[in-house]
């Protein structure tokens, strides 16, 4: 699906992925989760803030019913601030908590949530501050949208829509809990106003 | 922030600098304590005044955030040979120092090194002047003894504290009675006439009640209560309370203790047993004297993180500069 809407800036950008859709990528990896694992035990979800918690949190009640096991106590947030390798270069960033799930990390397989993979530094900073928490068994990664332009040798285990994008164009995802609407829109900077969000 | 040498800072400002502290708390639990934000990067601590749990617990706050943390004192140092503060700053910042923590007894002395070196500075303690870090880690302590794990986000709002003693020669005082109101905390300031300063007995200057009957303030059945050390080295020639009249009029006595049974009781350290508060106090169950010190490390690192992490500061305020 690709049509017009109004982007986060007020600018016009395309959706590429309405909330049916989303709901749907989501469901297609929940299945793929459980399947690599071959089921749900050993299982914790860590969604990186912000979005990337609430996704964690949607895959976890879409694992839950599909397993038929309450993932609540599984799921935590994983925040990679103090990881990032760009604090100098960019104004001071505020952290976000980080909850581990009470029977921690270790010999876990963790599946890692966020909403867009791109550089791939988000996810490298993740597995330094996973690092940190302990020694889980096995790390996956789950991302709702993958646009591409890797600096690093990162690849998701579970992509719910591979977004081919040029790199000046902003790619947004909304989530309901955070923007009121689910949906992911693509927008030129050169054109509208850069947008915050999903731009990991 | 380009420096922290005050604890006026905006409501918004310090409740930030608290949540963050919140997540530095956070790796006290873990397994590996050490965050790599501050790798690369060196804080001095300068201390011309003895101290030791607030040195440490920035010592500790720069080594858990990776900075090579470097102790410098006044003894045994250049300033004992009669170097001026300015030289000793400019040299500390010559070597390449990315931050300075600073404590000394003139009051006013952090704010001038802030000015003369370009490098971030925090105020470790001035004279009879601020002590800002101990400030947000008594409200951190108290903040998470009201709301728990719930604090990040809230304030001190309604929450009534007696701060009780010496406080005309108190840092930790001052920096409270800037700090606290500002996260909507009703303060007063409650010790005999002579330690009250003129600035707060004689109206609201600092927004903030003084009174020197400590029993009518208990009767009010405050929130929480901080008691101060009493600082025999610091009073010099003013006129003081002998002990024994201190411990009639403003000690927290057990019988004292008994009549506010839940107040949260609070004391920066190190304490006069017998003195200023009484052991039954000190170690009871609403004492937070311990959790106050954790609090310290968390706070620092807050601190030390969004003073040094960024070479492009968020916001530059006049609060903290």
């Amino acid at each position: 699906m690709t049509q017009p809407g109004t982007g986060v800036g007020g600018t016009t950008a395309r959706t590429v992925l309405g909330a049916d859709e989303i709901a749907r990528a989501l469901t297609r990896i929940a299945h793929e989760i459980l399947e690599a694992n071959q089921g749900p035990d050993d299982l914790v979800l860590l969604g990186i803030p912000t979005r990337g918690v609430h996704l964690a949190q949607r895959l976890a009640d879409r694992l839950g019913d599909i397993a038929g096991i309450d993932f609540g106590p599984r799921v935590g947030a994983l925040d990679v601030t103090m990881h990032r390798d760009d604090l100098r270069g960019r104004p001071t960033r505020a952290s976000q908590p980080t909850r581990i799930p009470a029977d921690g990390v270790d010999g876990k397989t963790v599946v890692l949530v966020d909403d867009v993979l791109y550089s791939g530094r988000t996810i490298r900073a993740a597995l330094d501050a996973l690092a940190d928490l302990g020694r889980p068994r096995a790390v996956r990664l789950a991302v709702l949208v993958d646009r591409g332009h890797r600096e690093l040798p990162i690849r998701a285990d579970s992509v719910g829509k591979n977004l081919p994008s040029a790199r000046s164009e902003h790619v947004s995802i909304l989530l309901d809990e955070v923007d009121g609407r689910d949906a992911v829109t693509i927008e030129d900077r050169a054109q509208g106003t850069p947008a915050e969000g999903g731009t990991a | 922030m380009k420096h922290l040498l005050t604890a006026a800072m905006p409501r918004d400002e310090a409740i930030a600098l608290l949540d963050l502290a919140e997540d530095m708390h956070q790796i006290q639990d873990r397994e590996v304590k050490k965050l790599p934000a501050l790798r690369g990067r060196t804080v001095v601590n300068l201390f011309f005044e003895d101290s030791t749990r607030t040195r440490s617990s920035f010592e500790i706050a720069g080594k858990w955030l990776s900075a090579d943390v470097i102790n410098v004192s006044g003894k045994g140092s250049s300033v004992s040979k009669g170097e001026s503060l300015r030289d000793t700053g400019l040299t500390i910042a010559a070597m390449g120092v990315d931050g300075v923590v600073v404590r000394s007894g003139a009051s006013g002395a952090p704010a001038l090194l802030a000015d003369w070196i370009g490098r971030p500075v925090v105020n470790a303690g001035d004279g009879t002047h601020e002590h800002p870090t101990q400030a947000l880690l008594d409200a951190f302590a108290l903040r998470r003894r009201i709301h728990g794990d719930a604090a990040r986000g809230k304030g001190l709002d309604g929450v009534r504290i007696a701060i009780v003693g010496d406080i005309a020669h108190s840092r930790v005082a001052r920096s409270n009675a800037l700090l606290l109101p500002a996260l909507g905390a009703e303060v007063t300031l409650v010790g005999p006439a002579a330690f009250l300063p003129v600035a707060a007995a004689d109206g609201t200057r600092l927004g903030v009640r003084a009174e020197t009957d400590l029993d009518l303030v208990l009767d009010e059945q405050p929130d929480a209560l901080m008691l101060l050390r009493v600082q025999l080295e610091r009073q010099g020639g003013h006129v003081a309370p002998s002990p024994a009249e201190y411990i009639t009029g403003w000690s927290l006595t057990d019988e004292r203790l008994a009549r506010v049974p839940e107040a949260t009781l609070l004391h920066p350290g190190p304490m006069n047993r017998g003195l200023e508060i009484s052991s039954r106090a000190a170690d009871s169950d609403r004492s937070t004297i311990l959790e106050q010190v954790t609090a310290g490390v968390s706070v620092r690192m807050a601190v030390l993180y969004s003073l040094l992490a960024s070479d492009h500061p968020s916001s530059d305020n006049g609060g903290a500069r």
